[in-house]
């Protein structure tokens, strides 16, 4: 057969079987329409089965969440698992925040919360009540960027591009701590202020991997916000 | 990853009774242990108690001229404060050694305690594991065990506890404090918070069903100098083949804790009398129960080396 999308080139086809996305689009109502809204301190009410699940395996329960996303205030009903990062991808459509690993090893779905920068995969939407999230599609905008995307495009800080929306809020975050006074494991004074320099940064970054192997312009794009700032 | 119902908790005892009273109930914190074992279905808690919603995120100073830490107080927020960074160098040391950034400042100090091995063969499920199916044996022991442990080890395990910061604290012999469902509190000594693996290595801890940990309490400041060296298989962002944590004095002597090694962190204080003879003298006391693997063995050289390299950079 040739492609697997939508507009099917076949008519038989078509009729005798739905197409993939109509299958995704099914399953997509049945979760809403199973979906039961949950009053506030109220116990988790049981939703209907889902078609496909398992028999005897416990039944998805869905919860309230409400929370900020650059500057927009999002209230949402989620399966309990979802985590911070599919919220954004498939609930929201913030899709510059990438997957990589899925279990905080990679650092690409790095997104600022509160000020902070976090894993939004090892985190669970409903535990981000009343929090401020920042992706990067809330720190710049292609004709608007913020100094650190500007700083990436000028030096070449990527390659295949995959992992630099995290970098970029590591990066803005990395700043902000070394400014704050956080200390790293390259300080060498714990009881002085840490520098602003390549080995402070090197070292605060090393939870954001880049397969490409950029690093040298990535450090690069942030040395010159860190002193242009400083 | 298995479905779960989710609450807020409201109190640390209601939390410790909820807890207790909920077949299959976690209490959840970071999250950064827990969430990534529930997607490799390792952990399947069927109730989450969200204990962000605590407080319990201060370190305030203690009447004897220590500090109490709340379970909640990030990874982060810890190895920043001035206080421990000025009187307790080597549990900020060890906890920027730890992790990476954006890990630790999810982390809390009581999840760094509970986080679980990251043994392989913990990790994969098509293997035996004691830790995760009790009685199924331990592929380990045959298995790929440079990363594992030397020291304190069973038949059944030979997992190590990856903690840098818990080290830091059974240098310092700090304390945990908990709350059980009863709503009865007590102090667990650092000493014996972790057990060794024996015949129930999913067995990690003295703590009881339901029990929370609601802070960590330092002594008073020991002085001396403090310093946590770990060695591992790249400059950043790994785990610890060995790790060793020193607080030295001026007339030599001191404490030693090592991480890496062991199913919890190693400290034997009679070995510590031997610190103004050096590391040699140190590691034939502190290391000389070590069962090792061949894969292994050379962890226990590596203390050795490693606790030589910290003490001359204690001297300064």
């Amino acid at each position: 057969m040739d492609s697997p999308l939508d507009t099917p080139s076949d008519p038989s086809a078509s009729d005798a079987s739905p197409s993939r996305r109509d299958v995704l689009i099914a399953g997509a109502t049945t979760a809403i329409a199973s979906a039961i809204p949950l009053g506030a301190g109220a116990a988790p009410a049981a939703p209907a089965p889902m078609a496909g699940q398992v028999p005897g395996a416990a039944a998805p329960v869905r919860a309230q969440v409400l929370l900020t996303v650059n500057g927009v205030i999002r209230e949402m009903e989620v399966d309990t698992r979802t985590s911070l990062l599919d919220l954004l991808r498939e609930s929201l459509h913030l899709t510059g925040t990438k997957k990589g690993c899925d279990h905080g090893q990679c650092g690409a779905c790095t997104v600022i919360v509160d000020g902070r920068r976090i894993n939004s995969c090892l985190t669970l939407a409903v535990m981000h009540e009343g929090a401020a999230v920042t992706t990067i599609e809330g720190l710049g905008t292609p004709d608007a960027m913020h100094p650190m995307q500007a700083a990436f495009v000028k030096h070449d800080g990527y390659q295949c591009g995959y992992c630099t929306p995290g970098q970029i809020c590591s990066a803005v975050a990395v700043v902000a701590e070394i400014r704050a006074g956080v200390p790293s494991h390259v300080t060498p004074d714990l009881t002085a202020a840490p520098l602003m320099n390549g080995e402070e940064i090197r070292e605060r970054m090393s939870g954001n991997i880049c397969r490409c192997g950029a690093y040298s312009n990535i450090l690069d794009a942030i040395t010159e916000v860190a002193e242009r700032r400083a | 990853m298995k479905p779960f119902t989710y609450q807020r908790a409201t109190s640390p005892a209601e939390a410790a009774a909820a807890a207790a009273a909920t077949p299959g109930a976690r209490f959840i914190a970071g999250g950064t242990n827990l969430l990534d074992l529930m997607k490799l279905e390792i952990e399947q808690p069927a109730h989450l108690i969200d204990v962000n919603t605590l407080g319990l995120d201060r370190i305030e100073p203690t009447a004897d001229g220590g500090l109490k830490i709340g379970a909640l107080v990030r990874n982060t927020d810890l190895a920043a404060d001035e206080r421990v960074r000025r009187d307790y160098g080597v549990l900020s040391r060890a906890l920027v050694a730890g992790a990476s950034g954006q890990l630790r400042n999810k982390a809390t100090t009581a999840g760094n305690l509970l986080q679980r091995t990251r043994c392989p063969y913990f990790y994969d499920t098509a293997q035996a594991c004691n830790k995760r199916h009790p009685g199924s044996g331990c592929a380990a022991l045959q298995g790929i065990s440079r990363q594992l442990a030397v020291i304190g080890v069973s038949d059944h395990c030979i997992a190590t506890h990856p903690s840098d910061m818990a080290v830091a604290l059974r240098a310092l012999d700090a304390t945990v404090e908990t709350v059980k469902p009863d709503g009865s509190t007590r102090s667990i000594a650092m000493a014996d918070f972790h057990r060794l693996p024996g015949d129930t290595p999913h067995i990690e801890t003295g703590l009881e069903s339901g029990e929370l940990i609601t802070a960590v309490t330092l002594p008073k400041p020991l002085g001396g100098t403090h310093a946590y060296h770990k060695v591992r298989d790249r400059a950043s962002y790994a785990f610890a083949l060995v790790s060793v944590a020193v607080v030295v004095q001026r007339d030599g002597s001191g404490r030693v804790a090592v991480g890496g090694v062991a199913h919890k962190p190693w400290r034997v204080e009679a070995a510590e009398a031997e610190m103004p003879r050096g590391a040699k003298a140190v590691n034939a006391r502190l290391m000389a129960e070590a069962r090792p693997t061949p894969a292994n063995a050379f962890k226990v050289t590596l203390v050795e080396r490693t606790l030589g390299a910290v003490l001359s950079e204690a001297k300064g």
